[in-house]
């Protein structure tokens, strides 16, 4: 049972952790993308796509991380380039893709799916109680936890990462230093549209191996608000997907024990565990200061 | 946010709509507002398949221009109203969640005739229309109890409206029938749409036990589920045979296109009323998808049932039915009234849940 039920929750959390490390990145170059579920469902859709036409989800997986990459240079072009808002073009972004991927994933709505097959590691999947749970997952599952691990080296431990802070922080002192702010908020961006791309790609070849039309149901949002919510620190980003995947998962199973809780209720505690571990969180002022990118969301234009 | 999104996708689809309605004045515009995608799989692409079908058959009369992924709530009323605004003669409201505000824009526009689904609100330009989805629901009741071989199924619920208590009920009564002791474990995902979701509450059911699932929600996710795991289950909506091919025992298919038809025609020949309209398997407004995956005395009996729901000598809601806390519901003999059902709000006898209020 216990298994059963930490197998669900890894499907159900795997997605919004990859979106949101994603979205954590370009927002710490200082970039605000609202577009986390437009990317997503085009990663869905892409991969979706691929993976029937090839019969490879692994070459579907691909194809979700370029689609929600290329995607989000759209994203990247408006904003960095033309410097639109950013909020604006984020939204723009989630609606356009929403109906793009429509139009995309018509033809292949109803088709039977092609499940991501699971890897299994030798040894380690014999561990006795979590062995088999969490070392005969499925590549997506690996993949985010590896890039919680990288990420938190790579903009913590190493130089570029420095350079991506700093930016976020000021773009206007890391642009006097001889930082290119442009080109590196670009690949920013793009990682973040790759993540989104590959969180999506999850969705329609591990979580529901089928096409629907708007299947990310906000997961998008979701994602969002979890970077915030983890205070832009990437192991705070897999604990808090976790926490509202296990709640998410765990009412339900309340509900199929019969503990006798409303179901409303029941349904609002991901979203009410969210707000409580925001108010904690949010106690701290200074902390919370400190890990805010300061110039998130602000347009930059060099040599002005 | 997500509802925001969705209402300003919503408002650009209208403004595509105006454009090509300019062309075409002297045909009807018959329109329609969905809460889902046309392409969901369930309840949304039941009621496009009607529209298309309305659409061949008085396709020199009328064009049916529609709109998809109306949210429940506020942005639903201004949907339904930018449509009646930009010149329907008829709308149909598709989802029970746009009762009140069909019901309000309504109101607002005398000379447009309204038709709001699975509603229990009307007016002089407000019809209702109806499909008695218990009939099947009953059906499936009975399957399950001959094909579980715990007598337990599990059942996924959208939000606790009279229309899915109903549905919930049915499906135990005709369970009951056949087997007095069967259980039936209820989770409600509250959503009608998030593929996700529904995955993971037919996994939670699954995992407590079940081994046949039933859903009302509208997409085939529970249903891909069920196949993974190796139990049986049926479809919502529509047929979903090519989700679970070795799953599926057979599905509630909603088929509306003879009713769309009926309706536009009298709207056209100026016959139109508001009427209350509810109905069942013998009017053809629901069909059962094929029996399958089940041996043939399964199959025969089903068939039975519902030769005998369509002559009208079996009605799903007769007495003796106790409520679920084991009081007297209806007496020996005695068959439940529409209005009864319409609001129901409690469970009967045999569901192992508590009913949200």
């Amino acid at each position: 049972m216990f298994e059963a039920i930490l197998l669900t929750v890894i499907t159900a959390s795997t997605p919004l952790v990859i979106a949101s490390l994603g979205e954590l990145v370009t927002e710490r170059a200082g970039v605000l993308n609202l577009g986390v579920e437009g990317m997503m469902i085009m990663g869905a859709v892409c991969a979706f796509a691929a993976a029937q036409l090839t019969g490879s989800p692994h070459l579907g997986i691909l194809a979700g991380i370029l689609g929600g990459a290329i995607f989000s240079l759209l994203f990247g072009f408006l904003t960095l380039t033309l410097v639109a808002n950013q909020v604006a073009t984020g939204l723009a972004l989630t609606i356009l893709g929403l109906g793009l991927s429509g139009q995309i994933g018509e033809a292949f709505v109803g088709q039977p799916g092609v499940k991501l097959p699971p890897i299994v590691i030798p040894l380690l999947s014999d561990i006795p109680f979590v062995g088999r749970v969490l070392f005969s997952q499925d590549l997506t599952f690996y993949l985010s936890i590896a890039l919680v691990i990288g990420i938190n080296w790579f903009l913590f431990r190493s130089r570029t990462g420095l350079k991506i802070r700093a930016i976020g922080d000021s773009h206007a002192s890391a642009h006097a230093l001889g930082i290119n702010v442009i080109r590196t908020r670009y690949l920013a961006v793009m990682f973040g549209g790759a993540c989104a791309g590959l969180a999506g790609a999850q969705l329609s070849l591990v979580y529901t191996p089928q096409w629907v039309e708007n299947m990310s149901a906000g997961r998008g949002w979701i994602a969002l608000a979890l970077v915030v919510f983890a205070s832009w620190r990437p192991w705070r980003v897999l604990a808090g997907g976790y926490l509202f995947g296990a709640v998410g998962v765990g009412q339900l199973h309340a509900q199929a024990f019969g503990v006798g809780l409303p179901s409303q209720l029941l349904s609002a505690l991901p979203y009410a565990a969210t707000i409580v571990v925001l108010i904690i969180i949010s106690h701290n002022r200074r902390t919370t200061l400190i890990n805010t990118p300061a110039s998130l969301g602000k347009p930059f234009v060099p040599d002005r | 946010m997500k509802k925001l999104i969705i209402a300003l996708a919503a408002s650009a689809a209208l403004l595509g709509g105006f454009s090509t309605g300019a062309q075409a004045q002297e045909k009807k515009k018959v329109c329609f507002i969905y809460v889902g995608s046309k392409t969901d799989g369930g309840w949304t692409q039941a009621h496009d398949l009607g529209r298309q079908e309305l659409q061949k058959a008085l396709d020199d009369k009328i064009e049916t221009p529609f709109l998809e992924n109306v949210p429940e709530g506020p942005d639903a009323e201004r949907a339904i109203e930018r449509m009646a605004r930009s010149g329907c003669a008829m709308v149909f409201t598709t989802s029970f969640g746009f009762m009140d505000a069909t019901v309000k824009v309504a109101q607002k526009f005398p000379d447009v005739k309204f038709e709001h689904a699975t509603g229990f609100k009307s007016a002089p330009n407000l019809a209702t229309y109806n499909s008695r989805f218990y009939e099947g629901r009953y059906i499936q009741g009975q399957i399950a109890a001959k094909m579980s071989k715990k007598g337990l199924a599990g059942y996924i619920a959208s939000f606790p409206i009279p229309e899915v208590v109903m549905g919930i009920n049915a499906f135990e009564l005709g369970a009951k029938s056949i087997n007095p002791n069967f259980k039936l474990k209820v989770v409600w995902a509250n959503t009608w749409f998030d593929p996700g979701k529904e995955a993971d509450a037919a996994k939670a059911l699954i995992d407590q036990g079940v081994d046949i699932l039933t859903q009302h929600t509208d997409t085939t996710a529970p249903m891909q589920v069920a196949a993974e795991r190796g139990i049986l289950a049926f479809g919502q909506a529509s047929d979903m045979i090519a989700a679970g091919p070795k799953t599926q025992l057979t599905a509630i298919v909603d088929t509306w296109g003879a009713y769309y038809i009926k309706r536009t025609k009298a709207l056209l020949d100026g016959t139109w009323k508001s009427e209350q309209i509810w109905d069942g398997l013998k009017d053809g407004i629901l069909t059962m998808a094929p029996y399958t995956n089940m041996p043939d005395d399964v199959k025969a009996m089903a068939e039975e049932t519902e030769a005998k729901i369509k002559s009208g000598e079996l009605h799903p809601f007769t007495g003796p039915i106790n409520k679920q806390d084991g009081t007297a519901w209806l007496a020996a003999g005695e068959k439940a009234q529409d209005g009864v059902l319409l609001g129901m709000n409690f469970y009967v006898e045999g569901v192992d849940d508590k009913l949200p209020q």
